[in-house]
């Protein structure tokens, strides 16, 4: 996985709540077989008309934000469908950052997964950072997970929190499975204990 | 009592499913759980089979396992191949996943296919005390069952393939009450959408709700599931019943369940997954049964619900500005005005998805539907949640009842829940629908849902307009 250390760039405002991950990407993007190629669905229906033109208004469709590498936005960021194309479309954009109040739960796991950083602030401050926004390119925001802290373009450094765990495996892109599969005999001993005890688990079987 | 005992006098089903699972505790707050069931369709799972081959790994327990396609499928034709050619592909793809992994699988046309949810608990498969995930994050419906089920994501959905684990931090513990009894013409699709109405979409969010109370324990599997279902939609992880005798009257003798002898020591097992009194949840919610009316949605989000003879909320009454915005556009998008949702046209009803596509929901909609007439101009689908749901639904000749009436009888699939095979809304359709998401676009880009139980969405349907079921008893 792709490590995540620090990060400068733009900062793209969207200030709404309970951004669904049907908004993030439709469901009839998800017939894909790859993890890639989906930027361009990103925001499919806030970003196009009817005919497949951009919206001028979206802000994704504007400079510089059409570069964005963080976005924020209001509570419950990526609520709804436990769908992995959400952070895969957002980080095929180029969004590695996403600042907001609070994020739903199978979101937020999927985002550490794929190398995409989800920072959790009060609502006062994201506010106070979309309202930075409005300095355009030069609203820059830097955010350093080595050390729990969001730069504002002014300087000021806001921290944040996040699990120990997580942010281990973030910093060093590790590969989640194979830190599982060296556990591979406790599992195995979980297994064996377990069928001991209660043996009436049954199997799948279709069997009939 | 040992110090074992005394710690256990005080837990919740929750922490009893969870303690039972976990293989190690790790550095973090997080602890390895082990996984018992893994459900899997074809469109959250090609990139987790294509991770486990480009790494040369297998798939640690395929007898853990289940498979079908669900999603994407057609639910007219079967007999021809599928048209879509992404869709055909994708499910293709799962077909060859399976073969190459050794994965049970229920193909398209073996009469057990369904959406996932509905045939878990239907072949006894998904039981009380096990964890269940799927990627997909439905997989709260099995917490019926009082069984911790919740959705994952493709990463997630490889791990568990890989490793037959999760890496999970534990949640929190809330506990929604609802005492006394529903009123007539009311279901447990009122009950979920009233307590996201109450909660709110991020209401739940870190936490595992433990459904309680006369209400709940009253409500019939199928009603338990359609509740469970809704628990993300108020961003809850999972959500749970209690296993109880209704639990297990509805196991026994279902295809995987265990069988004589077994099924007595499963049960004897089961009865202990209650919470403990004196259990302490971090949080509390008590409802009234009584204050529960047929609820329908009016915006693009689950918690913007009211009882059907309520009023549309004004956004100008508002003082949080973000959130006087949100609900503006939402009415923009559905074309609504503040006041009476009541007489609102409807163009489309749908009858279907895992929240409501079992038996017990068809009966509810042939009820309304039984010498009835769908009105005129409006398109009106039954998708029933499974093969076997449909041949009970036939052989209590409900599909006839629901054809006379106009409605269309439709193969099993997740269709226009998510609007991913053909079965989608029109830019500006307004459609009643038994589904569990509202948002923009979830059902055909620009169309509009309303969320409602089976007998809402099935007297919308005779009537043309968003009505009060009640008034076809």
């Amino acid at each position: 996985m792709q490590p995540f250390t620090t990060l400068t760039g733009v900062a793209a405002p969207l200030p709404v709540a309970n951004v669904d991950t049907d908004k993030i990407i439709p469901a009839r993007f998800l017939k894909t077989l790859t993890r890639t190629g989906l930027g361009r669905a990103l925001f499919d229906g806030l970003r196009y008309d009817e005919t497949g033109a951009e919206r001028p208004e979206f802000v994704l469709n504007r400079d510089p934000f059409r570069k964005a590498e963080i976005l924020i936005a209001l509570d419950n960021f990526g609520c709804g469908s436990s769908r992995e194309h959400a952070p895969w479309a957002l980080a095929d954009f180029g969004i590695r950052c996403v600042i907001a109040p609070s994020f739903a739960d199978i979101f937020y796991n999927n985002c550490f997964k794929n190398g995409l950083l989800p920072v959790t602030l009060p609502r006062e401050v994201c506010e106070q950072l979309m309202q930075d926004t409005e300095l355009g390119s030069n609203a820059r925001v830097t955010v350093d997970l080595k050390r729990q802290v969001v730069v504002r373009a002014n300087g000021e450094e806001i921290p944040f929190q996040v699990d120990e765990g997580r942010r281990k495996a973030l910093l060093n892109g590790l590969d989640e499975i194979a830190e599982t599969l060296t556990r591979d005999t406790g599992i195995t001993r979980f297994e064996t204990g377990r069928a001991a005890r209660e043996p009436w688990r049954p199997a799948i079987s279709l069997e009939s | 009592m040992s110090p074992a005992d005394v710690r256990r006098a005080g837990q919740t089903l929750f922490d009893k499913i969870w303690s039972a699972h976990v293989v190690e505790t790790l550095a973090s707050d997080a602890a390895l759980l082990y996984i018992d069931r893994h459900l899997v369709h074809e469109v959250t799972s090609p990139q987790a089979f294509d991770g486990l081959r480009v790494n040369g790994r297998r798939v640690r327990r395929p007898d853990a396992t289940l498979a079908v396609p669900d999603h994407n499928v057609p639910t007219a034709n079967r007999d021809q191949a599928i048209t879509d050619p992404e869709s055909r592909l994708q499910v293709a793809t799962l077909v060859q996943n399976v073969a190459d992994f050794g994965v049970p699988f229920i193909p398209l046309n073996d009469v057990r296919q369904g959406i996932v949810h509905v045939i878990g608990p239907e072949q006894g498969a998904s039981l009380p005390g096990m964890t269940i995930v799927c990627g997909d994050s439905h997989t709260s419906t099995h917490g019926a069952l009082g069984a911790l089920a919740f959705g994952i994501g493709t990463s997630e959905v490889e791990h568990v393939l890989a490793t037959q684990t999760l890496i999970q931090s534990k949640a929190r513990s809330m506990r929604v009450r609802v005492e006394g009894q529903l009123g007539a013409g009311v279901t447990a699709k009122d009950m979920a959408l009233y307590i996201i109405g109450r909660i709110g979409t991020g209401g739940g969010t870190g936490y595992v709700i433990e459904y309680a109370g006369e209400a709940v324990r009253s409500l019939s599997m199928a009603g338990r599931m359609t509740l469970c279902n809704m628990s993300i939609e108020s961003g809850a992880r999972a959500g749970l019943v209690a296993p109880d005798d209704t639990t297990f009257d509805y196991i026994r003798g279902r295809p995987m369940a265990p069988k004589g002898d077994d099924f007595d020591a499963a049960v004897a097992y089961w009865r202990t997954l209650v919470s403990d009194d004196g259990a302490v949840f971090d949080h509390e919610v008590v409802l009234d049964a009584a204050d529960i009316a047929p609820m329908i949605t009016w915006g693009t989000s689950p918690e913007a619900v009211i009882p059907v003879t309520g009023l549309i909320p004004d956004p100008a009454e508002l003082t949080d500005p973000a959130i006087r915005a949100n609900q503006a556009r939402m009415l923009d998008y559905m074309d609504l005005a503040p006041g009476p949702i009541l007489g609102a046209a409807v163009d489309v009803v749908f009858i279907g998805s895992c929240t409501n596509a079992r038996i017990e929901d068809i009966r509810a909609a042939a009820a309304i539907a039984k010498d009835r007439r769908v009105a005129d101009g409006v398109r009106a689908l039954v998708v029933p949640g499974s093969g076997l749901v449909k041949l009970q639904a036939e052989a209590e000749g409900l599909d006839r009842i629901l054809t006379d009436a106009g409605f269309e009888w439709r193969e099993p699939g997740c269709s226009m829940c998510l609007g991913m095979n053909e079965d989608k809304l029109t830019p500006g359709q307004r459609c009643v629908s038994t589904s569990n998401r509202n948002f923009e676009g979830r059902q055909g880009p620009g169309g509009r849902t309303h969320l409602a139980s089976p007998a809402m969405a099935a007297a919308a349907a005779v009537a043309g307009r968003i009505v009060d079921c009640r008034e076809f008893g």
